[in-house]
C-alpha cells in the first residue's frame, strides 16, 4: 500500500537520524538536507538508497540532485511509489 | 594431427611478500588549498584524507615499481631470476610503447620474464592478481611480480574542486607464487562499460594535442553516482567473493578495499555488516587515492604496523574506471 505524506515524512525522518544523527523532530517539510539537516552530498545518497527500499521508489542519481528539500524528497517519493 | 602436451603448473598460488613505495613529498590539505575554494574540515570530511604523496620528476612510474618490488621479491625470500611474469597495472604511464613492465623486468634483473601492462584503472590489481593466479596454475611461470602503480598527481585538475584533493602516487607491488594450498579464492570481476561517463579522462590526449582543449587531460568522476555504486553494488560483489571463497564475514580477519574514500570504506564496512574484529584499511587518509597501488599499499602498510599478520585472511576489493571491479578472498603473506 502506497505510504502517505506524513508517513513518508516520519520514515525520512527515522532514515536521517540514523544516517546524520539529527532529531526525528527536527526532519520537517521545508528543511533543507544540507543547509538545515547537516546531510552533505555522500550522506544524501545513503537517505536515498534507504528511501529507495523503504518506499519501494527508484530515485536515480540524476534526480537526486533536485531534492533539496524534505518535502522535494516527500513529493518525489508520493509521485514514483510502487 | 599432432598431440600437445598439456601445460602443467603448480595446483595453488598465494601472496608470497609485499612491497610499498610512497614518494617522498608529503602534501597536506593546505597545498591543495592555495588551487581550490574549500577548507582542511571539508577535505576530510568528505574524503578522509589528511595528506598525500607527489611523486618528483626522479619518481618515475617505472622507479616506483622497482623500489616496491625489490621490497617485494625481498619479502618473498626468492631471488629475482626466479620471476617469469611482470605485470603492471597503471593509468598514469604518459610513454605507452614499450610497456613499463618491460622496463621494470630488466633493471630488477629478471631473466626475461614474460612483462606486460594492463589497463583496469582502481580494480586493476585484482585484475593483476588473477592472471598471476592463472599464469601460476598452467606453468607458464613459477613466480609472478603483480605491480599498482600511478602517479595521479600528473592526471589532477588542481582547479577542479572536487577531485583536486582526491589522488596521490606510489607503487605497492606483491610477489605471487606456488602453494599447497588454496591461498587466493576465486575473482569475482566484472565490467559495466554503460556507466563509463561515471569516471573517467576528461578529454583524449589527441585533443590537447591539436588544440581542441586548453587543459591537460585529468580524471574526472561524478561523485554521488560513484559513491552509490561503490558502496552498493560493491558490497554486493564483495560478498559474492567471501561465498566463492566459502567463507563468511566471521572468518575474515582482514579488509582491504581499493582507497577511493573513507566514506565509501565506512559505508561499505556498513553494508556488509563486518564484524568488530575485521582489521579495516585506511591508508587513505595519508596516502590519497593512488588507484591500482591501493590495495597493496594499504596491505604493506597494515603488516609493516603490525595490525595484520602474515596468515590473516583478507578480502581485496578494487572499483573504478570502467567502471570495472575485482574482488577475492586472499592469505596475507
Amino acid at each position: 500500500m502506497a505510504a502517505t505524506q506524513e508517513e513518508i515524512v516520519a520514515g525520512l525522518a527515522e532514515i536521517v537520524n540514523e544516517i546524520a544523527g539529527i532529531p526525528v523532530e527536527d526532519v520537517q517539510l521545508d528543511k533543507s538536507f544540507t543547509d538545515d539537516l547537516d546531510v552533505d552530498s555522500l550522506s544524501m545518497v545513503e537517505v536515498v538508497v534507504a528511501a529507495e527500499e523503504r518506499f519501494d521508489v527508484k530515485i536515480p542519481d540524476e534526480d537526486v540532485k533536485n531534492l533539496k528539500t524534505v518535502g522535494d524528497a516527500t513529493d518525489y517519493i508520493l509521485k514514483h511509489q510502487g | 594431427m599432432a598431440k600437445i602436451k598439456p601445460s602443467k603448473g603448480a595446483p595453488y598460488a598465494r601472496i608470497l611478500g609485499v612491497g610499498g613505495y610512497r614518494p617522498i613529498r608529503v602534501v597536506p590539505n593546505e597545498v591543495i588549498l592555495e588551487t581550490i575554494e574549500s577548507s582542511d574540515e571539508w577535505i576530510r570530511s568528505r574524503s578522509g584524507i589528511e595528506t598525500r604523496h607527489w611523486a618528483s620528476d626522479e619518481e618515475t612510474v617505472a622507479q616506483m615499481s622497482i623500489e616496491a618490488s625489490g621490497k617485494a621479491i625481498a619479502d618473498a625470500g626468492i631471488s629475482v631470476e626466479q620471476i617469469g611474469g611482470v605485470i603492471v597495472s597503471t593509468v598514469s604511464h604518459f610513454k605507452q610503447t614499450p610497456a613499463v613492465a618491460t622496463e621494470i623486468a630488466d633493471k630488477l634483473g629478471t631473466d626475461k620474464a614474460a612483462a606486460f601492462d594492463i589497463s583496469a584503472g582502481c580494480a586493476g590489481f585484482g585484475y593483476g592478481l588473477t592472471l598471476a593466479k592463472g599464469m601460476i596454475a598452467d606453468g607458464s611461470a613459477e613466480y609472478v611480480l603483480v605491480i599498482g602503480v600511478e602517479r595521479l598527481s600528473d592526471l589532477t585538475d588542481l582547479e577542479d574542486r572536487a577531485t583536486a584533493f582526491l589522488f596521490g602516487d606510489g607503487a605497492g607491488a606483491v610477489v605471487v607464487g606456488p602453494a599447497q594450498e588454496p591461498a587466493i579464492g576465486p575473482t569475482v570481476w566484472g565490467s559495466e562499460g554503460d556507466k563509463s561517463e561515471t569516471i573517467k579522462q576528461t578529454v583524449p590526449w589527441t585533443d590537447y594535442r591539436d588544440g581542441t582543449v586548453e587543459k591537460f587531460p585529468a580524471i574526472t568522476q561524478e561523485g554521488q553516482a560513484v559513491f552509490r555504486w561503490a558502496v552498493f553494488e560493491m558490497a554486493k560483489v564483495a560478498q559474492q567473493a567471501l561465498d566463492a571463497a566459502g567463507i563468511t564475514v566471521d572468518d575474515l580477519d582482514v579488509f582491504i578495499p581499493h582507497q577511493a574514500n573513507v566514506r565509501i570504506i565506512d559505508s561499505m564496512v556498513k553494508t556488509l555488516k563486518l564484524p568488530e574484529h575485521v582489521t579495516v584499511a585506511r591508508d587513505i587518509r595519508t596516502t590519497g587515492n593512488t588507484s591500482a597501488a591501493s590495495i597493496p599499499l594499504a596491505m604493506e602498510r597494515l603488516l609493516a604496523t603490525g595490525e595484520a599478520k602474515s596468515g590473516d585472511t583478507a578480502l581485496v576489493i578494487g572499483f573504478g574506471a570502467g567502471l570495472v571491479y575485482a574482488a577475492t578472498v586472499v592469505t596475507l603473506p
